[in-house]
C-alpha cells in the first residue's frame, strides 16, 4: 500500500514542460523527461483508499491504487500487467488524457492529487523499453470475422480485445493511415506518432488486419460488410463539426479545426501537403475554448502566427474548483494547457456576429460582441468589437456522427442527440452491428473511447460465442 | 421439556443460558442434622440477588437444594403410608415430576414401576410429596408438575454402588421410554433424582419459596450432613421446573461454551462404550446426554455415567474440566502426564464454571481453568465447611472461623465426610496422578510428528501451474495482497477499519467460498470472551488425534495417539501421516472431487460416495482419513472442503464411528483464519493448506516478499498468524483449547438451505433458508471455468476481489464512490433532493443485492390509508430517537468527536463518548449555547476515564459488551495516537499504547451484568442504563436476560457496523445482520413479556430513511448511526483509521491532519433531518402518524416479490417476519420503567448520615453493620458528591463510615474523593471497582483467630478500573486484582492470578504471594511485590511488557516504606509491621515491576521534548503517589 505516510511526507511533483521558446520551435512532445525515481516517490503518495475515487473517476476504471503501489515498490512488470488489464493503450491516455482520475483523487480534497497520469505513462514507457510489450496473439481462433469501422481509439481498443479473444478482426479506415483522431486530431507535440506506430506494430503482429483508404459506406457498402463479417463495430467517431452560421462564414480562411490540424499531422509524418492551411504570419482567431481550440493554438504557435486570439462563449471559469462541481466531480475551473502558456490571447464571454473579408473573398475581420452567461448568452450592448482575422479556426465541438453513408445504409437507429443508439451490450438495432466511441456517446475523451471499445468488444464477444453471462444461467 | 416454548420465528430454545449463585454447607465429620438443611436454605436466601425473576415477580428462574436421603424422616412418613423402609442405603428414593392429569400420571407411574421391576428392583411405594402451592408464583403454578416420591428397594445382597447403577438404568430407561411414548403431557415427566444417597428438591422457585413449598424441608426429622444449593438466573423467563439446579450430581454457575461439540462427541462415543460394571445394560443408557437439556444438565449426565462406571467424582471432574496444564511451567510432570493422558481420551468441557458436586458422601467444588466464576469458602472450628459464590452467605462469628479461602482456577476443594476431613487440592490431585503410571504410558504410546520417519517422497510445488489452481479455488488478488502477504510478513492477521458493506455470500453475484456463508459466534454477557494474548497460559492448540477408545476404561493404549502442537500441516508433515504405520495408526486418502459438468447431481453423488468410502475405511481399521482435493482436472472440480469434511463428520457421527478416526484436510482452498476455524470447528484434526503454502513460495519466487525474507520465514510467519488467529477466534467464544473447539460448531450459517444444513451441517443454526447444493455446484463450476481460461498477460491473473477495498469489477459496496459523494454533496448543499438521489442509490438494490433489508419491501395495503404527510410526527421529534455510535475520543479526533456531540445536542439526539472517557471541560455548555458533552457515556472493558464525575454527567450509561466490527474482542489504541490530552482523559501516560481487554473483568455472567447495571444505576440514578450487544443467533435470549438484569435499553448492533479497527477475520466473519438480531430480540422479548420494560435500539450501517423504517417495523425504538455521520463530516472511507493517517482529519490525532477536518455540526444535523424526513414519507405511505405506532409492526414488511436472483431466490424471511401471537396486554414496545431495586440500597442511609458533609463539607463519622446483601455500598453517595463537587470531591476523610460484617459485591465502587470506608470483616468481588479518589480500608475481624495474610479478605476483580484513590487490604485478594488500574494506590497482602493486568497508572504493593500472569499487558504505573521465594520473578510474573528490578532508587525505597507504614497504621497489619521491623532484610526481596513502555516514555519524552524536567528519570507521579493521594491528584492536573 504505497507508503502509509507518503502523502504527508512528499509533495506533488509532475514533469515540467520544456521552455516555451524551445518547444514552439519544434514538434516534439512538450513535456520533459521525469525520472523513474521521482515517479516512485509520487507513487508513494497514493493513500490506497478503501474507496478509491480515482478508480471510478477513470472511465476505464483503471486499478490505479494497485499500480501506484507496485511502482512505489519498483515492481514494474506487475504494474504494467494491472494497467493493461483495464487499458489497452496507457501510452495514449498517459499523454493526452485530462485525467479525471486526478480530479477524483481523495488526496485532492485537501492537497494536490497524486500524479496518476505521469505514473501511468511511466509504467508503459518502462515496459516498452524493457521489451515487455510483445504481441499476444490468441491461442486459437474462433473462426468468427469481425469488421471494425474506424481506427480511432475506440476501434483500436475493440479490435485488440476481439482479436485476443480469437476472432479475426479487420479494421477499416477511410484515411491513409491508421489511428483516427489519435493520428490526425492530436498534434504531434501532445503525442508523437511513433507512440501510435509502436502499438500498431504489436496489433499487426497479433493478427489484426488494417485496411486504410477504405471508406465504408462509400468505397464499400455496409451490406457488403454485413455479408463478409459475423459482426460489425461502428467506431467512426463524431465527425460532424458544429458550424457557426453567421454572415461571412463562407469567406475563405475560415476553417474547421479538423481541416487545419490533420494537415499539420501529415506534414509531421513527412507528407507533402499542397495548399496547407497555415497560420504562419497571420492574425489567427480560434473560436472555441476547449481542447481542440488549444490544439489549434499550439499548432498556430509552431506555425509562427502573427497573433492569436482564442474566444470562448462561456464566462471565464474560476481559478479553483467551482462550487457547483464539488469533489470528486470533474471540476469546472480555469485550465492552462501548454498551448496557453505559449502565448495568444484568451477571451471569455465572446460571441462572433459576423465575418467580413477582402475583395478576394478572404476573411480579414471578425465582428463580435460580449455576451452574458449561459444558457441565453444575452449580448451586452455597447461591447461590440472588430478584430483583424486572417485565419479563423472553428473549434466549437462536434454534433455527432456523420449520418450519410454507412449509418443510413445499415439503417442504424439514432438516439435523441443524433448518436447511434445501443443497448447495454453496445448492440444497435441492427443484428450483428455494434457501436462504440464518440459515434455512440458523442464527442468525448480518448479514455472514454478506449473504454467504449473494450465494453463493445465484450458485448460482441458474447454475441459471437452466443453465450450469456454465466451469471444469467439458470440454476 | 416443560415450559420452554417450541422453536418459533427466530427463537430457539437451544439458545437458553443460565448462570447463578451456588453454595453448599457440609459437616466434615458427616454428622447429620437438620441444621445443615436450614443453613443451606439460608445460603440460598442470601444468594437471592444472584438469581432473577421475569415478568412475574413471584416466580423465580429456579432454585433447589440437594441433601442426603433423610432416612429418619422417610421411615416415619412411609410407615404412615403403609410400607416399611429397609435400612439406610438399601433403597433408593426418586423425586419424580409427573403429569398433573391423573390418568396420564398413572400411566407414567406404571411405566416407571414396570421398568424398576424389570431391572430386578422392588417398588416399595409412592409418596405424594406435600407442597404448598400458595407459596409460589402464578407462572410457576401454571407449569407445576405433580410431584411424587418413589421408593425402590434393591435386590438382596446388592451393594449400594450396584443399587445406584440400577437406579440410574431405571431412570434412563424411563426417560427414554416416556419420551418416545405418545403419553399426553409427557413433557411433565422428569426425575430430578433417583438415588439411594441423595435427593433433590427443586423447582421454578425463589430462594425463600423452597422451604415453604416443600414443607418437609422444615421438618426437624429431615436431616443431612450436607446440603448443596443453587439459585438460577436464566436469560429467559420461560418457566421450567426441570432446568432448575441442582442436577443429580452437581450444580453449576457458568456456561459450557463447547457444549454442542461435547454433546456431539459424547454421542459419537456411545457406540464404543464398554463397561464391566454395566455389561450389556450399557445399551439401555442411550442417549447418555439427554436431549433438550441445558449445558449444566448435559455435563451432569456425563459426570453421572463416568462416575457410575467406576471413576471417582474428583477424577471425573478433573477429566472434564482440567486445569490449564499445557503451558504451566510450574506444574509437576506427573500431574501434567495425568492431564495429558486424559486429553487423549476426551476434549475438555470448556467455559466459565464454578461447579459444586457431590455423590452424597463427599462434596466438593471446582473452577474452570480461567477461574472466571467466584467461589469462596470458610471452615469453622466446629467442623463446618461453607462454600458459596459469595462470602458472608451464612453469618459465622469471627472467632469461630478457622480459615477463609477461595477456589483458584482449575483447583478443587473436596470434603470427604466418610474420611471426615477436607482433602486439599494437591493431595486430591496427587491421588489422581499417582493412580497409574500415566507418564510412562505416554512415553510408550504417544506419537509425535517428529518421531515419525521421513517420508520417501513429498508433493512438490508446481509454481508454473499455480494461477490456474488459485483461480479454481477462488483466490482473489486481495487474498494475496490484503490477507496472505501481510500475514507472511508480520506473523499476524491484518487489520481493517470501518466495518463491512459488501453483500452477504448468499446474495453475492460472485462465486463465494462456502466458508463465507458462515458467521462466527462469540461470547457475550452469559460467558466471557478470553484474552488470548495476555492470558495465553490458559490457551492451547495442542490436540491428540487418532483412534479414540472406550472412555470407561483406562489402559496404556488410550494414549496411543498422535500429539499435534498445532493444526497446520506442511506437505512433509502430511506425507509422514499418510505413510504412518506406528501401532494402529493407519491413514487412508479419499479424494474430494466431483464431476463438475454434472452440477448438483454429481456433487451429491460425490458426497454420498465419499461418506460411504469413509465409513468403509473406518470399518477396515483406518484411523486417519485424509480428505484431499489434489488431482482436479478439466473434468473434476474440488468439492468445497468444508462441505466434504462436514458431510463425512456427520455421517460418521450418525453411524457412531466418528471417534475411531481422525479427519485431516488436504486442500487448496483454506487460506485465511476463518477457513481454518471452520474446518476445525466442523471436526478436522489437522489441515494441510497446500496451495496457500505454494502461494507463499510463489510470492517469494516473484520477489513479492520484503527484501531479505525467505519463503521459509514467510511460511513460519503465516503459520504463526493463522495460529494466533485461531486462538483469537476460540477466545471470542470463551473457548481455550483447540481440542474443545474441534467439532464445537460455534457458527451460524446465513443463507444456506435447511435441507443442506440438516444433512451436512447438522445442528448449525441457519434461519433464513437459502442456497442448496445446486448453487454450491454452480459456484464451483464458475471457479473451475475461470481456471480453464488461458491466463492472459492482458488481464489480472486473479479476480480483483474487492471485498476489502472498493473495486469496480469486485464485490458491490453500499459505500461506494457514488453514495459517499452524493451524501456529502447533499449535506453540504443542504439539498434534500440530492439526499434522495443518494438514498435511491442505496435503496435500489434491484441489481446489486447486498443486505437482508434490501430484499424486503413494505406492504402498502389499502386498508391502511396513507396519511397526509402534515399529520405525521414532525422530523424534529423523530431525530430525538437518533444516536451516534460509540467512537472514542482517541480513535477519532477531538474536532470530529465534538462536532458530533454539538450536533446531537442541538437536535436532542444523543452522542456517545465511546470508551475513551471525556474531557471534563465538555461537561459545561459553551458560551454560544452549544454543548460538547456526550449524552451517552460508555462504560467499556478498559474503563478509560470512567470516574464518578464522568458517570454523573450522563443521560445514559452504556455498557459495551461487544461491538459490531469485532464482537468478542478488545481494542487497541496505539501509542502514537495517545497525546497529552487523550492521556489525561484516559488517565494514562502520553505515548503509551492502550489496550481494551476483550472481556469486562466484572462481567463473566448474566448476574455479573446485573451487578454492574446496579452499580451504575447507584452512581447515577437519573441515567438510563443501556447494554450494547451484537447480533448473533441467540442474541434475543441474551437480550431477555439483559432486560431481566434491569437494563433500560438494549442495543442490538449489526455485524456490518463498526468504525473501529478490527482484524479482518472479525470484520468480515463475526456477527450477523441486525435485521436478524433485532427481529429475534423483539420476538423473544415479546414471548417473555419483557418487551414493555426495555427500550430497543439498533445500529449497523443504517443509511437511509428506508433502513430506519424497516428497523422500526422490526421492533427498534431508537437508532444508532456511526458511519454515515462520519461520511457527512467528510469521511471518505479510507478504511485506514488504525494508521492515524486519516486525510480528512477524522480518525487521526496528528495535528497536521486534524487541521484538514472540515466537518460541521450542520452537516450532521442535515443528515439526521434528511433521514427523519424520509422516515416521515414512509410513515405517511404506510399510514402511521407516530413512530410509536410503527414499532414492531412486522406485518407491514414482506419479502420482495419476484426475486429472481440465482442465489437469493432460495431465501425465506418468514422467521424474521414472524409475529408471536400473544395477548394484547403483552406490550410490543417499551411502556414502563424498570424497577432497579435501588430502594433497598444502604446508601440512602449513608447519604442521610452524610447530609452535613454533602451540604456544608462538615466531617461526619458513623459506624454501621453490613451484610453480603448490601451491594455497591458508597456508590450513590459518591454520585451525590460528584454532582455537587465534581471530580475534586470533598477534602480527604470528610466522610468516614466504619462497617462491620461481610460486605456485598462492589463494596466502595466508584468511591469519591473525601470518603473513607473502613470494613472490619471481609468483602466480596469488585471491591473498589472504579475507585474515584476515595479510600478503602479492609481488615479481618479483630476477634478472629487466623493469620490475616493467609486468609481471603476481598474477592475477585478488586479495584478494577480504579482511576484514583487508595486502598489498604489486610489479607488476601482473589484473581484479577487491580486490573486496568489507572491511578489508584493499593496495598494488599497477597493476590491471585492476573494481578495488575493492563494497568496503566497507579501504584500497587503486594506484601506476599502474587499469582500467575501478574502484570500481563501492564504498560504504566508501578508495582512492588515482596518475592520471598523468587517464584514471582521466576515464573509467576508475565514479563512480556514489564521489567523486574530491585528496589534501589532512594525515592522508591522511601515511597514503599511510607506506604507500608500507612498500611500498618490503617489496618494494624501484623505482616506489614513485621516487614517494617525487618526492613533491611526484607527490602532486597521486593521486586519493582516496571513496564517497558512506561520506561520508554520516561526516557524519551515524546510529547514534551522542550521541558528539562521531563527527562528526569523519576516519574513525578510515582513518588508522591505513595506519599499522598492529594499529590497524585495534583499530578493529574
Amino acid at each position: 500500500m504505497g507508503k502509509v505516510t507518503g502523502f504527508v511526507e512528499y509533495s506533488r511533483e509532475a514533469p515540467q514542460r520544456r521552455p516555451v521558446a524551445e518547444r514552439v520551435s519544434d514538434w516534439f512532445e512538450v513535456y520533459q523527461d521525469f525520472s523513474e525515481d521521482k515517479v516512485r516517490t509520487q507513487g508513494a503518495r497514493c493513500m490506497d483508499c478503501g474507496v478509491p475515487f480515482c478508480h471510478t473517476g477513470c472511465p476505464l476504471n483503471n486499478i490505479i491504487p494497485d499500480w501506484n503501489d507496485l511502482v512505489y515498490r519498483d515492481r514494474w512488470r506487475a504494474a504494467i500487467r494491472v494497467l493493461h488489464a483495464t487499458n489497452n493503450f496507457p501510452e495514449f491516455t498517459g499523454r493526452i488524457c485530462p485525467a479525471p482520475c486526478e480530479a477524483a483523487c481523495v488526496l485532492g480534497i485537501s492537497e494536490p492529487p497524486v500524479t496518476i497520469k505521469v505514473i501511468e505513462k511511466t509504467i508503459i514507457e518502462h515496459a516498452f523499453s524493457e521489451g515487455w510489450i510483445q504481441p499476444e496473439p490468441p491461442a486459437r481462433r474462433t473462426g468468427k470475422r469481425v469488421a471494425v469501422v474506424g481506427s480511432g481509439p475506440a476501434g483500436l481498443a475493440a479490435a485488440q480485445q476481439l482479436n485476443r479473444a480469437g476472432h479475426s478482426v479487420t479494421v477499416f479506415e477511410k484515411a491513409d493511415r491508421i489511428g483516427g483522431l489519435l493520428r490526425y486530431g492530436i498534434p504531434e507535440f501532445k503525442m508523437e506518432k511513433r507512440v501510435l506506430d509502436r502499438r500498431l506494430k504489436q496489433m499487426i503482429a497479433e493478427g489484426v488486419e488494417f485496411r486504410t483508404n477504405v471508406h465504408v459506406g462509400r468505397t464499400i457498402t455496409g451490406a457488403a460488410l454485413q455479408k463478409d463479417f459475423d459482426a460489425i463495430l461502428l467506431a467512426g467517431g463524431a465527425e460532424q463539426p458544429r458550424d457557426l452560421p453567421v454572415p461571412g462564414r463562407e469567406l475563405n480562411g475560415i476553417h474547421f479545426a479538423m481541416e487545419f490540424l490533420p494537415q499539420q499531422n501529415k506534414v509531421c509524418e513527412g507528407d507533402d501537403v499542397s495548399g496547407q492551411i497555415l497560420a504562419t504570419g497571420k492574425s489567427v482567431v480560434i473560436i472555441g475554448g476547449g481542447d481542440t481550440g488549444a490544439d489549434c493554438l499550439g499548432t498556430s504557435h509552431r506555425q509562427k502566427a502573427a497573433s492569436i486570439h482564442q474566444f470562448e462563449i462561456m464566462p471565464v471559469p474560476p481559478n479553483d474548483r467551482a462550487p457547483q462541481t464539488p469533489w470528486p466531480l470533474w471540476p469546472l475551473q480555469l485550465r492552462v494547457e501548454s498551448s496557453h502558456e505559449e502565448g495568444g490571447v484568451r477571451e471569455w464571454s465572446m460571441a462572433t456576429t459576423s465575418f467580413t473579408g477582402d475583395e478576394n473573398g478572404r476573411v480579414n475581420k471578425l465582428h463580435g460582441i460580449r455576451v452574458g452567461p449561459a444558457p441565453k448568452f444575452e449580448p451586452i450592448p455597447g461591447t461590440e468589437f472588430t478584430l483583424d482575422a486572417g485565419l479563423v479556426l472553428l473549434a466549437m465541438g462536434f454534433t455527432g456522427p456523420v449520418q450519410s453513408g454507412l449509418i443510413e445504409q445499415l439503417g442504424v437507429a439514432l438516439d435523441a442527440r443524433g448518436n447511434v443508439a445501443t443497448d447495454s451490450s453496445y448492440a444497435t438495432n441492427v443484428p450483428g452491428v455494434f457501436a462504440a466511441g464518440d459515434l455512440r456517446r458523442g464527442q468525448s475523451l480518448v479514455v472514454w473511447a478506449i473504454a467504449e471499445g473494450r465494453r463493445a468488444a465484450e458485448g460482441m464477444h458474447r454475441h459471437l460465442v452466443n453465450r450469456e453471462s454465466p451469471l444469467a444461467e439458470d440454476v | 421439556m416443560v415450559g420452554l416454548p417450541v422453536a418459533q420465528g427466530l427463537y430457539d430454545p437451544r439458545n437458553e443460558h443460565d448462570a447463578c449463585g451456588i453454595g453448599f454447607v457440609v459437616n466434615i465429620q458427616g454428622v447429620q442434622s437438620h441444621d445443615i438443611i436450614a443453613k443451606g436454605l439460608q445460603i440460598l436466601i442470601n444468594l437471592a440477588h444472584r438469581g432473577a425473576c421475569g415478568c412475574d415477580p413471584e416466580t423465580g428462574d429456579g432454585a433447589g437444594i440437594l441433601i442426603q436421603i433423610p432416612h429418619k424422616f422417610f421411615t416415619r412418613e412411609c410407615a404412615g403410608l403403609g410400607f416399611t423402609l429397609p435400612p439406610e442405603g438399601e433403597y433408593g428414593v426418586g423425586m419424580v415430576f409427573l403429569p398433573v392429569e391423573p390418568s396420564h400420571r398413572l400411566l407414567a407411574e406404571g411405566i416407571l414401576e414396570r421398568i424398576a421391576r424389570e431391572e430386578g428392583l422392588t417398588v416399595l411405594g409412592w409418596r405424594d410429596t406435600p407442597v404448598d402451592v400458595d407459596a409460589i408464583g402464578r407462572i410457576a403454578r401454571a407449569s407445576q408438575p405433580y410431584i411424587e416420591q418413589i421408593f425402590i428397594r434393591g435386590a438382596s445382597g446388592m451393594s449400594q454402588d450396584e443399587l445406584e447403577r440400577r437406579l440410574y438404568i431405571v431412570r434412563k430407561r424411563a426417560e427414554s421410554e416416556i419420551a418416545g411414548s405418545d403419553l399426553p403431557d409427557k413433557s411433565f415427566f422428569y426425575i430430578p433424582s433417583l438415588s439411594s444417597r441423595t435427593i433433590v428438591y427443586k423447582g421454578l422457585l425463589l430462594a425463600h419459596q423452597i422451604a415453604e413449598f416443600y414443607t418437609e424441608l422444615t421438618d426437624p426429622d429431615a436431616i443431612s450432613a450436607l446440603c448443596l444449593v443453587h439459585q438460577r438466573f436464566s436469560t429467559n423467563t420461560f418457566p421450567s421446573w426441570q432446568l432448575a439446579h441442582p442436577y443429580r450430581y452437581l450444580c453449576h454457575n457458568g456456561e459450557i461454551n463447547t457444549i454442542r461439540g461435547n454433546i456431539n462427541w459424547m454421542h459419537a462415543r456411545e457406540k464404543v462404550l464398554v463397561s464391566e460394571l454395566f455389561g450389556d445394560d450399557l445399551k439401555k443408557l442411550s442417549p447418555v446426554i439427554a436431549a433438550g437439556g441445558s449445558d449444566s444438565s448435559s455435563i451432569d449426565n456425563a459426570v453421572e455415567l463416568l462416575t457410575l462406571a467406576g471413576r471417582s467424582l474428583p477424577h471425573v471432574m478433573a477429566m472434564l474440566i482440567p486445569e490449564a496444564w499445557d503451558a504451566d511451567t510450574t506444574m509437576r510432570p506427573e500431574k501434567k502426564a495425568f492431564y495429558e493422558y486424559h486429553a487423549s481420551l476426551m476434549e475438555p468441557w470448556d467455559g466459565p464454571a464454578a461447579i459444586a458436586f457431590t455423590d452424597g458422601r463427599s462434596i466438593g467444588a471446582t473452577l474452570d481453568r480461567n477461574g472466571l466464576r467466584p467461589a469462596r469458602y470458610l471452615v469453622t472450628h466446629d467442623g463446618l465447611v461453607i462454600l458459596g459464590s459469595e462470602t458472608g452467605v451464612l453469618p459465622v462469628k469471627p472467632e469461630d472461623v478457622k480459615f477463609k479461602g477461595r477456589l483458584q482456577p482449575g483447583r478443587m476443594l473436596l470434603v470427604d465426610t466418610v474420611e471426615g476431613r477436607i482433602v486439599p487440592d494437591n493431595e486430591l490431585k496427587q491421588r489422581l496422578w499417582s493412580r497409574k503410571p500415566y507418564g510412562e504410558w505416554l512415553k510408550a504410546n504417544q506419537i509425535t510428528l517428529d518421531s515419525l520417519p521421513e517420508p520417501p517422497r513429498v508433493y512438490e510445488s508446481d509454481l508454473g501451474n499455480i494461477v490456474k489452481r488459485q483461480r479454481a479455488f477462488g483466490y482473489t488478488d486481495e487474498d494475496l495482497r490484503v490477507l496472505m502477504l501481510p500475514m507472511a510478513e508480520k506473523g499476524e492477521e491484518p487489520i481493517g477499519s470501518m466495518g463491512t458493506d459488501t453483500p452477504l455470500a448468499c446474495v453475492s453475484d460472485k462465486p463465494q467460498p462456502l466458508f463465507h456463508y458462515f458467521k462466527q459466534l462469540f461470547a457475550q454477557v452469559t460467558n466471557p470472551a478470553i484474552d488470548p494474548i495476555r492470558e495465553e497460559l490458559v490457551m492451547s492448540l495442542t490436540s491428540y488425534i487418532g483412534h479414540e477408545r472406550n472412555i470407561l476404561e483406562e489402559t496404556p493404549l488410550h494414549c496411543h495417539t498422535l500429539k499435534l502442537q498445532q493444526p497446520l500441516l506442511t506437505n512433509r508433515d502430511l506425507e509422514k501421516l499418510r505413510r504412518v504405520s506406528t501401532g494402529d495408526l493407519l491413514a487412508n486418502t479419499l479424494p474430494m472431487l466431483f464431476r463438475v459438468a454434472g452440477g448438483e447431481k454429481e456433487l451429491e453423488r460425490a458426497l454420498d460416495g465419499l461418506c460411504r468410502r469413509a465409513s468403509l475405511a473406518v470399518r477396515s481399521g483406518y484411523s486417519l482419513l485424509i480428505l484431499t482435493d489434489r488431482g482436479m482436472d478439466e473434468e473434476y472440480a474440488p468439492i468445497p472442503s468444508l462441505l466434504a469434511l462436514s458431510a463425512v463428520h456427520h455421517y460418521l457421527v450418525r453411524e457412531g464411528t466418528r471417534t475411531q478416526v481422525a479427519l485431516i484436510i488436504e486442500s487448496g482452498e483454506p487460506r485465511e483464519v476463518m477457513h481454518f476455524c471452520l474446518l476445525i470447528g466442523y471436526g478436522a484434526s489437522a489441515v494441510n493448506p497446500y496451495l496457500a503454502i505454494e502461494t507463499l513460495e510463489d510470492q517469494a519466487a516473484r520477489g513479492n516478499l520484503p527484501a531479505g525474507m525467505t519463503f521459509e520465514t514467510a511460511l513460519k510467519n503465516y503459520k504463526k498468524a493463522i495460529n494466533k488467529g485461531l486462538l483469537k477466534v476460540f477466545s471470542k467464544m470463551g473457548i481455550s483449547t483447540l481440542q474443545s473447539y474441534r467439532g464445537a460448531q460455534v457458527f451460524e450459517a446465513i443463507g444456506l438451505s435447511k435441507a443442506l444444513v440438516d444433512r451436512y451441517f447438522t445442528g448449525t443454526a441457519s434461519r433464513i433458508e437459502g442456497v442448496g447444493l445446486a448453487v454450491l455446484a454452480r459456484e464451483a463450476k464458475m471457479k473451475h471455468d475461470y481456471a480453464a481460461q488461458p491466463v492472459s498477460e492482458a488481464d489480472t491473473e486473479l479476480d480483483v476481489g474487492g471485498s476489502y477495498q472498493y473495486r469496480v469489477r469486485g464485490e458491490y459496496h453500499l459505500l461506494n464512490p457514488g453514495t459517499v459523494s452524493k451524501l456529502q454533496h447533499a449535506v453540504r448543499q443542504e439539498s434534500f433532493q440530492t439526499f434522495q438521489e443518494y438514498s435511491a442509490l442505496v435503496d435500489s438494490q434491484s441489481r446489486e443485492l447486498c443486505t437482508l433489508r434490501g430484499l424486503m419491501q413494505f406492504k402498502l395495503g389499502d386498508k391502511d390509508q396513507p396519511v397526509p404527510i402534515e399529520e405525521v410526527e414532525p422530523a424534529a421529534e423523530i431525530v430525538k430517537r437518533f444516536a451516534t455510535g460509540a467512537m472514542s475520543f482517541g480513535s477519532i479526533s477531538k474536532e470530529a468527536h465534538e462536532t458530533l456531540a454539538i450536533a446531537m445536542n442541538r437536535i436532542g439526539g444523543k452522542s456517545n463518548t465511546g470508551e475513551g472517557g471525556e474531557d471534563e471541560a465538555r461537561f459545561e455548555r459553551d458560551a454560544n449555547g452549544d454543548w460538547r458533552r456526550s449524552a451517552i457515556k460508555q462504560v467499556a472493558s478498559a474503563r478509560f476515564g470512567v470516574t464518578t464525575n464522568y458517570l454523573v454527567n450522563a443521560d445514559e450509561l452504556q455498557i459495551k459488551i461487544a461491538q459490531g466490527a469485532k464482537p468478542g474482542e478488545g481494542g487497541q489504541l496505539p501509542g502514537y495516537k495517545v497525546d497529552e490530552v487523550i492521556a489525561r482523559v484516559r488517565h494514562s501516560i502520553a505515548g503509551v499504547g492502550l489496550i481494551s481487554p476483550p472481556p469486562h473483568h466484572d462481567i463473566y455472567s448474566i448476574e455479573d451484568l446485573a451487578q454492574l447495571i446496579y452499580d451504575l444505576k447507584n452512581v447515577n440514578p437519573r441515567a438510563r442504563i443501556s447494554v450494547k450487544l451484537v447480533a448473533e443467533v441467540g442474541v434475543g435470549t441474551v437480550a431477555a436476560g439483559v432486560a431481566k438484569a434491569h437494563a433500560d435499553v438494549v442495543l442490538i448492533s449489526g455485524h456490518d457496523g463498526g468504525t473501529g479497527a478490527s482484524p479482518l477475520t472479525s470484520l468480515k466473519h463475526a456477527g450477523i445482520p441486525w435485521e436478524l438480531g433485532l427481529a429475534e430480540t423483539q420476538q423473544v422479548l415479546v414471548l417473555n413479556d419483557l418487551r414493555s420494560r426495555v427500550r430497543v435500539q439498533t445500529d449497523g450501517k443504517l443509511q437511509t430513511g428506508r433502513d430506519v423504517t424497516i428497523a422500526a417495523l422490526l421492533g427498534a425504538e431508537e437508532f444508532g448511526f456511526s458511519t454515515m455521520p462520519l461520511v457527512s463530516m467528510g469521511c471518505i472511507m479510507m478504511r485506514k483509521c488504525h494508521l492515524n493517517t486519516c486525510p480528512v482529519g477524522i480518525a487521526t490525532q496528528d495535528p497536521a491532519l486534524r487541521a484538514k477536518f472540515q466537518g460541521t455540526p450542520e452537516n450532521v444535523i442535515n443528515f439526521f433531518f434528511f433521514i427523519a424526513e424520509e422516515v416521515r414519507q414512509w410513515m405517511s405511505k404506510l399510514g402511521f402518524r407516530t413512530m410509536d405506532e410503527m414499532i414492531g409492526r412486522v406485518d407491514r414488511i414482506e419479502m420482495r416479490h419476484a426475486l429472481d436472483h440465482w442465489k437469493a431466490r432460495g431465501l425465506d424471511f418468514s422467521s424474521i417476519l414472524y409475529n408471536p401471537q400473544v395477548p394484547r396486554r403483552v406490550g410490543r414496545r417499551c411502556t414502563m420503567a424498570q424497577d432497579h431495586g435501588l430502594a433497598e440500597a444502604l446508601d440512602y442511609k449513608l447519604i442521610d448520615h452524610a447530609k452535613d458533609a454533602l451540604e456544608q463539607g462538615a466531617p461526619v463519622d458513623f459506624q454501621l453493620p453490613i451484610r453480603n446483601v448490601h451491594r455497591t455500598v458508597g456508590a450513590m453517595l459518591s454520585g451525590e458528591i460528584a454532582r455537587r463537587y465534581g471530580s475534586a470531591g470533598l477534602p480527604d476523610d470528610t466522610i468516614r463510615f466504619q462497617f462491620t460484617g461481610s460486605a456485598g459485591q462492589s463494596f466502595g465502587a466508584f468511591l469519591a474523593k473525601g470518603v473513607t470506608l473502613t470494613l472490619e470483616g471481609d468483602a466480596n468481588d469488585y471491591v473498589g471497582k472504579g475507585l474515584s479518589g476515595g479510600r478503602l480500608i479492609v481488615y479481618p475481624p479483630r476477634t478472629s483467630t487466623f493469620l490475616p495474610e493467609e486468609n481471603m479478605l476481598v474477592g475477585n476483580v478488586v479495584l478494577y478500573g480504579a482511576t484514583s484513590g487508595e486502598a489498604f487490604f489486610n489479607g488476601m485478594a482473589g484473581e484479577r486484582f487491580a486490573v486496568r488500574n489507572s491511578g489508584a494506590t493499593a496495598v494488599v497482602e497477597s493476590v491471585g492470578d492476573h494481578g495488575c493486568e493492563y494497568m496503566t497508572k497507579g501504584l500497587v504493593v503486594v506484601l506476599g504471594r502474587a499469582g500467575r500472569n501478574f502484570a500481563a499487558g501492564m504498560n504504566g504505573g508501578i508495582a512492588f511485590v515482596l518475592d520471598e521465594t523468587g517464584e514471582f520473578a521466576g515464573v509467576l510474573c508475565n514479563q512480556a511488557s514489564v521489567d523486574l528490578e530491585p528496589v534501589t532508587d532512594p525515592a522508591d525505597m522511601q515511597a514503599l516504606e511510607n506506604l507500608i507504614s500507612r498500611h500498618v497504621e490503617a489496618t494494624a497489619s501484623p505482616r506489614g509491621k513485621w516487614i517494617l521491623e525487618n526492613w533491611e532484610e526484607m527490602l532486597p526481596k521486593f521486586v519493582k515491576v516496571f513496564p517497558h513502555e512506561y520506561k520508554r516514555v520516561l526516557g524519551i519524552p515524546r510529547y514534551q521534548p522542550a521541558k528539562a524536567e521531563a527527562a528526569h528519570p523519576q516519574p513525578p507521579q510515582v513518588v508522591p503517589a505513595a506519599a499522598s493521594l492529594k499529590h497524585q491528584e495534583a499530578a493529574h492536573g
